[in-house]
């Protein structure tokens, strides 16, 4: 694992937590069939939070993040994101959706629009933003991910790491006030892993909320303001990473940091 | 290898090398044919053998087709020609018969002086579907007369009054007249409601009174042709252009349908593609031909060609259906996932997301069914419609050509031929246009 994503000093002036709530989740269960796979889930995300979730494959927190924006269906517990709640309500769902923006592990970019078109797509067609504007917004999100001279390739020619610096500036097209990432750079070459964390955390230094998947511990260090280990579907300790990294309590948390720091 | 590596192990190129070009051998005309004609001995003998086949068989098949009998006006002064050229009577093809009968196998007894008008909606189909299949050199300003063409269509091959396709143009616009006031007054489902039922009430009540009135105020019509008087290619082409054209949203539709989690509506759609891909076309043209006039009310005058038509399009759409649902089933879910994440609505995804992605992946699939659908319009001559193939049984009836068979069926092949080929052949283009990855 690349323990520091990058050398540079982190500008901490815009990333505060208010004391604003953007996400609550109280006692959520989800079960695949009859497994339960997220059991009793209770979390708090402030706005301008930091959140990095780490755990072993299984473990349920890309579940977690994906019930988040209604990709999963949770069955018990409540969740509200930005004050709405999360049911059955189609509306409510693609409101949410609106707000909440993703990136995912293979970057699901539209291989038949190209990078331009992606990144215009939901602004013209959910928004209704006239498409000259929504050009103007994409262009100015691509050169915040530094590939504006791609726009009118295809993302069949593009390498990973830009493709999911493409998904990235797609999913802030949309203004959202959250973003999720689940697991962003797990099919990465390491080459390109450092060009999409430094995306991020430039995202983080503008004070965007952010619930990261991710085994980039480096990552959780510099940027997290908490860091929530998952086991079993359930959350086992959450803490502030310097105290997360150098002083774990559980001793499965132990465990996994001496599997995944320990080489 | 460097000779440096034969020192030490450590090895350190401090030059990168150009690049070259390859062997001539190995590029152009002379590396093509070495590699695919002549690679080795044994490729070499095949090659030759293979050449030596196709001579033979030219050599037996051309003298045969290229036979200076056009004029004849009957088998027997066919023989007669082939005879005087000494290559024996039944040394040569007998083309008199295309010559004569070419309007026939086209037309079928539609009447002569109004060729024009099959002929004009030949032409104006692909100014139609210009738009359709060109997207990027036709001005999307087309589609308004893609959207017509239907009706102009009807009335040119039909003929009749002009203010029948008129009046039943005129329903539509009504249904989206009570669409947009329904939506209005009461949501999407009851403006949907609404337009259906206005436009079902419109054609039941008013549409023919409306036409017969402006007929007799202002008599616009062409001479009205029978459907039993359509035969040969026109009617091949008229039945094949409505399957296939018929059959694609309706697919669509259905696959849809079939993958959709509500109970009612997938148990429907997986009933009726089994059901249709369980029976044989020609049992449904049978039964469109005899058995659905029992269940229609007595007097109804229910059109032979369009009864043959919705049995084909509903045919083709079962299949259609089913390549587009693996098309569907080809595409990863993290696509409809990003649609989801993005807030885009299940019509909007599809169409923008999901929709141009699965079509892609199953042009293949799609223009066989297409090619499919075109060829077996020749199974309506089982139910007495004189396709390309019934014409042809039809005109070796004539005592003038009794016992021809082969150029007959090789004109009707080779015409068949063009057009499935075309098809083909666009798919291709397509399936290239729409190449995106370039891995």
């Amino acid at each position: 694992m690349s323990d520091l994503a990058t050398q540079r000093e982190i500008d901490r002036t815009k990333m505060q937590v208010s004391d604003e709530i953007a996400i609550e989740i109280v006692n959520m269960n989800k079960w695949y069939g009859t497994f339960h796979v997220l059991r009793d889930i209770n979390l708090t995300v402030n706005r301008g939070e930091r959140i990095v979730i780490a755990g072993p494959s299984g473990s349920g927190k890309s579940t977690l993040i994906r019930c988040i924006n209604r990709l999963e269906e949770h069955q018990q517990g409540k969740i509200v994101v930005d004050g709405t709640e999360l049911t059955s309500d189609l509306k409510n769902i693609d409101k949410i959706r609106s707000e909440v923006g993703m990136c995912f592990q293979h970057f699901n970019l539209f291989p038949h629009l190209t990078i331009l078109e992606n990144c215009t797509l939901a602004p013209i067609w959910v928004r209704k933003t006239p498409k000259k504007e929504a050009v103007e917004t994409a262009m100015h999100f691509l050169e915040k991910v530094k590939i504006p001279d791609q726009a009118n390739k295809y993302p069949g020619q593009l390498s990973g790491g830009q493709q999911q610096r493409v998904a990235i500036a797609r999913s802030l097209c949309m203004k959202p006030r959250i973003m999720l990432f689940d697991e962003p750079t797990s099919a990465l070459d390491p080459e390109m892993i450092k060009e999409v964390l430094d995306t991020m955390i430039e995202l983080a230094e503008e004070g965007m909320t952010m619930l990261c998947v991710t085994h980039e511990m480096g990552f959780a260090r510099q940027v997290a303001n908490r860091v929530i280990f998952m086991d079993q579907g359930q959350i086992v300790e959450q803490n502030e990473p310097e105290e997360f990294f150098n002083n774990p309590q559980s001793e499965r948390t132990k465990l996994f940091l001496s599997q995944i720091l320990g080489h | 290898m460097s000779n440096t590596h034969a020192d030490t192990v450590l090895f350190v190129r401090d030059t990168m090398l150009p690049q070259k070009n390859p062997p001539s051998t190995s590029v152009g005309a002379v590396g093509w044919a070495r590699e695919n004609l002549f690679a080795g001995w044994g490729n070499t003998i095949l090659t030759l053998l293979a050449f030596a086949v196709v001579y033979y068989l030219l050599a037996g098949i051309l003298p045969w087709l290229i036979s200076p009998t056009f004029g004849a006006e009957s088998l027997t002064e066919c023989r007669e020609i082939l005879a005087a050229k000494g290559v024996g009577s039944h040394g040569g093809a007998c083309w008199g018969v295309i010559s004569e009968r070419w309007k026939q196998l086209l037309f079928g007894f539609y009447p002569a002086e109004a060729y024009w008008r099959p002929i004009l909606t030949f032409v104006l189909l692909f100014v139609a579907i210009s738009p359709v299949l060109f997207a990027d050199y036709v001005t999307p300003k087309l589609l308004w007369f893609t959207a017509l063409f239907p009706f102009l269509a009807v009335w040119l091959l039909w003929g009749g009054s002009l203010w029948t396709p008129v009046t039943v143009l005129a329903g539509f616009v009504v249904g989206a007249v009570f669409l947009s006031m329904g939506s209005k007054i009461g949501g999407a489902i009851v403006g949907v409601i609404a337009a259906i039922l206005g436009a079902v009430l419109w054609w039941a009540v008013a549409a023919a009174p409306l036409a017969s009135g402006l007929s007799s105020v202002v008599e616009i019509g062409l001479l009205p042709v029978e459907s039993r008087d359509f035969g040969g290619f026109l009617l091949a082409i008229t039945l094949g252009v409505t399957a296939i054209f018929g059959s694609l949203p309706l697919g669509i539709i259905l696959a849809l349908g079939r993958r959709s989690d509500l109970l009612l509506v997938k148990s429907l759609c997986v009933g009726f593609i089994e059901f249709i891909r369980g029976v044989p076309l020609i049992t449904l043209l049978f039964v469109a031909s005899t058995l659905l006039n029992i269940f229609l009310p007595p007097g109804t005058n229910f059109d032979i060609i369009l009864r043959v038509m919705i049995m084909m399009t509903l045919f083709a759409a079962a299949y259609m259906a089913e390549v587009i649902r693996g098309g569907l089933a080809a595409l990863p879910t993290g696509q409809y996932e990003a649609a989801d994440a993005l807030g885009l609505d299940y019509w909007k995804a599809q169409r923008l997301i999901i929709m141009p992605q699965a079509l892609k992946i199953s042009i293949p699939g799609i223009v066989s069914t297409f090619i499919g659908v075109f060829k077996d319009t020749t199974l309506v001559s089982i139910i007495s419609l004189f396709d390309p193939l019934g014409l042809a049984n039809a005109i070796r009836a004539d005592g003038a050509w009794t016992g021809i068979y082969w150029e007959l069926f090789i004109f009707i092949g080779v015409v068949f031929f063009i057009f499935c080929f075309s098809m083909s052949r666009y798919s291709m283009y397509l399936e290239r246009k729409l190449q995106t990855g370039h891995h």
